[in-house]
């Protein structure tokens, strides 16, 4: 029964997100689309953070490049299949490549780098306007899948959807495997995890490159579905969100990139009426969070629960509640 | 060679503005494990402050940067120490760090919907006149914003290193157990830590803003400077922070005359990924701790 019940919550999660474009205008499709675009990436920083234990400032950086790269390739007659693993492949080799001379100083090293790095990244996008079009972005087509039109936004919503489905699969397999265990190991006890003989660098340095990946995935689907990019969406600060999206909705639970992507998405539509003040509302929540209940959204609908006097197990309470804390 | 002077002198500026966020920034890890990503909006932001007591209270500049130096104090060491690192910190380092983060937008966001989203002109507290030092012009605001910078830092080191309070505080920062047991008040001194911090901060945002104009966006490159600078120079060093603050500014400036303007920042940037890769612990910094 125990097992059962979160299974069939996920099932139904899955028909509600499958039926959902069904009751939506064309707006409210786009918005879920982009929210899960943006869970996409924020799984990957997720990896990185609540599994992996480092900090990363560069995941709209990973987002552009693979919104670029999908962009360039499929403007040359590309298949969209190819340039999509193409994104994810570059963002890979790109994160190894800052995340090497990164890891090997000590922790706080790869938050500054990858700092530096999204800054470079958004200096080349801006300025090589041959590749990149500049500020003056570029248009990306919507991809044909065989038969079906993509260009129907409930047809992308749900080619979105299975993409999704298929990476949240990709990433709990890593993270139930015996690999992705000693991830949960590092965080847990990093001096242990070590003398059990878990490669501490090269597991890090391999969940960094797979937390870049997903970013540039994300990237290779948001760019056909806003249709036109500039550097804007790939600059620094909402390179910080991706990281503040993750927290606030719960660093180190399968849940939380969700959540928090579903909160980073909406937030700003729901204070459509506050205008700019969102962010400053959104910063307050978010130290407000970390001082409260540093394990997010996620975190704290455990905790409640937890705390819910059942009847059968009346003084088992207090225990769960400290565990989910 | 005369542009070369003076691309130097202009750097120098610069870099001595860098180091005092950068001292900063390193006194504020060392002493508190806090890694403040806020840095650069805690230099942008006594500006505005300043700019208000002109603007809305009609007080001269000296009176408007001494508020400035005071509401820095109060609101960037004080209030930031007291309401947010100290709840924080007993979190672990990790929702200490989002939370600087958020602190940082929401100063930036803040300042852009409260005052303006313009950038504003500044008044420099020396004339901006030209003069002629051996042959190569100067302007003598930068001299002035030099040398304020210069004594600012060399009042500090005087205070870390010749008096006892000082001394605690140094003594803090290196272990803070051992100073508890010998006695330091280690909570004090992390308080002090916190205003020097905020003051070094106020002085740095009101010799930058007649340069670079008072912006809310400014944090950004600021902020990025000054990490930059602890880390090349050695960040468990203060005197590492003002050699890199010093070679991140001239090392910026010559880049932006002699590589290319448009990649300008990106010049400090490969400076630091080549000390992460050749020289971990930064020019003048000690070697230590182990890396994940």
């Amino acid at each position: 029964m125990k097992a059962r019940l979160p299974l069939l919550a996920l099932a139904l999660v899955a028909v509600a997100l499958v039926v959902a474009p069904l009751g939506l205008q064309r707006y409210g499709t786009y918005i879920l689309t982009l929210w899960l675009v943006t869970s996409i990436a924020a799984m990957g920083v997720n990896l990185i953070v609540g599994y992996a234990g480092q900090e990363t400032l560069a995941q709209a950086a990973f987002l552009g490049i693979g919104a670029y790269t999908t962009a360039l390739l499929t403007g040359a007659g590309v298949p969209f299949g190819l340039a999509f693993l193409a994104s994810g492949a570059l963002a890979f080799c790109v994160g190894i490549l800052i995340g090497f001379p990164a890891l090997r100083v000590r922790k706080h090293y790869l938050a500054f780098v990858t700092l530096a790095f999204t800054v470079l990244v958004w200096l080349v996008i801006r300025n090589e306007q041959w590749l990149t079009g500049g500020v003056m972005g570029m248009n990306v087509r919507r991809p044909g899948l065989g038969e079906i039109n993509l260009r129907n936004h409930q047809n992308f919503y749900w080619f979105v959807l299975a993409i999704t489905a298929a990476l949240s699969f990709a990433l709990w397999w890593i993270v139930r495997s015996p690999w992705g265990r000693a991830f949960t190991a590092l965080r847990e006890n990093a001096l242990r995890a070590e003398s059990l003989g878990v490669d501490v660098r090269l597991y890090t340095l391999l969940a960094f490159a797979i937390g870049c990946a997903y970013g540039g995935f994300a990237g290779a689907l948001f760019a056909p579905l806003v249709g036109f990019i500039d550097p804007a969406p790939f600059a620094l600060a909402p390179s910080l969100l991706f990281l503040l999206m993750v927290v606030v909705g719960g660093a180190g639970s399968f849940a939380g990139p969700f959540v928090g992507a579903a909160v980073a998405v909406l937030l700003p539509e729901w204070l459509r009426f506050a205008q700019g003040h969102y962010l400053i509302i959104y910063a307050l929540l978010v130290i407000v969070m970390m001082a409260f209940c540093p394990s997010g959204i996620v975190g704290l609908v455990r905790r409640l629960v937890a705390l819910r006097p059942k009847p059968s197990t009346a003084d088992a309470p207090a225990a769960p509640a400290k565990e989910a804390a | 060679m005369g542009e070369f002077i003076q691309l130097v002198v202009t750097g120098l500026t610069t870099g001595a503005i860098y180091a005092l966020a950068a001292i900063g920034f390193t006194l504020l890890w060392q002493t508190s494990q806090t890694i403040n990503f806020a840095q650069g909006e805690f230099v942008m932001l006594p500006a505005f402050f300043a700019l208000a007591a002109m603007n809305v209270l009609g007080l001269p500049f000296s009176l408007a940067a001494l508020v400035a130096i005071a509401l820095s104090v109060l609101v960037l060491g004080v209030v930031f120490k007291t309401v947010v690192v100290d709840p924080l910190i007993r979190q672990g380092v990790l929702p200490l760090v989002i939370s600087t983060i958020a602190v940082a937008l929401l100063l930036k966001d803040g300042v852009k919907e409260v005052y303006s989203a313009e950038a504003q002109p500044f008044p420099s507290f020396v004339p901006d006149t030209v003069v002629t030092v051996l042959g190569t012009p100067v302007s003598l605001s930068q001299l002035g914003v030099l040398a304020v910078a210069l004594a600012v830092i060399a009042a500090l080191q005087g205070f870390l290193g010749g008096t006892r309070t000082g001394r605690q505080m140094q003594a803090t920062a290196q272990n803070p157990t051992v100073a508890r047991i010998l006695g330091v008040p280690v909570e004090r001194m992390v308080m002090y830590t916190f205003v020097i911090n905020a003051t070094l901060a106020a002085v740095a945002s009101l010799l930058i803003s007649p340069i670079y104009l008072a912006k809310f966006s400014n944090g950004e490159h600021l902020g990025l400077a000054a990490f930059v600078a602890a880390i090349v120079g050695g960040f468990n060093q203060v005197r590492g922070a003002i050699a890199g603050g010093l070679l991140v500014g001239v090392v910026d400036n010559l880049a932006a005359a002699y590589v290319s303007a448009a990649y300008r920042q990106a010049v400090p940037l490969a400076l630091l990924v080549l000390i992460i890769l050749f020289r971990p612990q930064g020019l003048l910094g000690r070697r230590e701790e182990r890396a994940v």
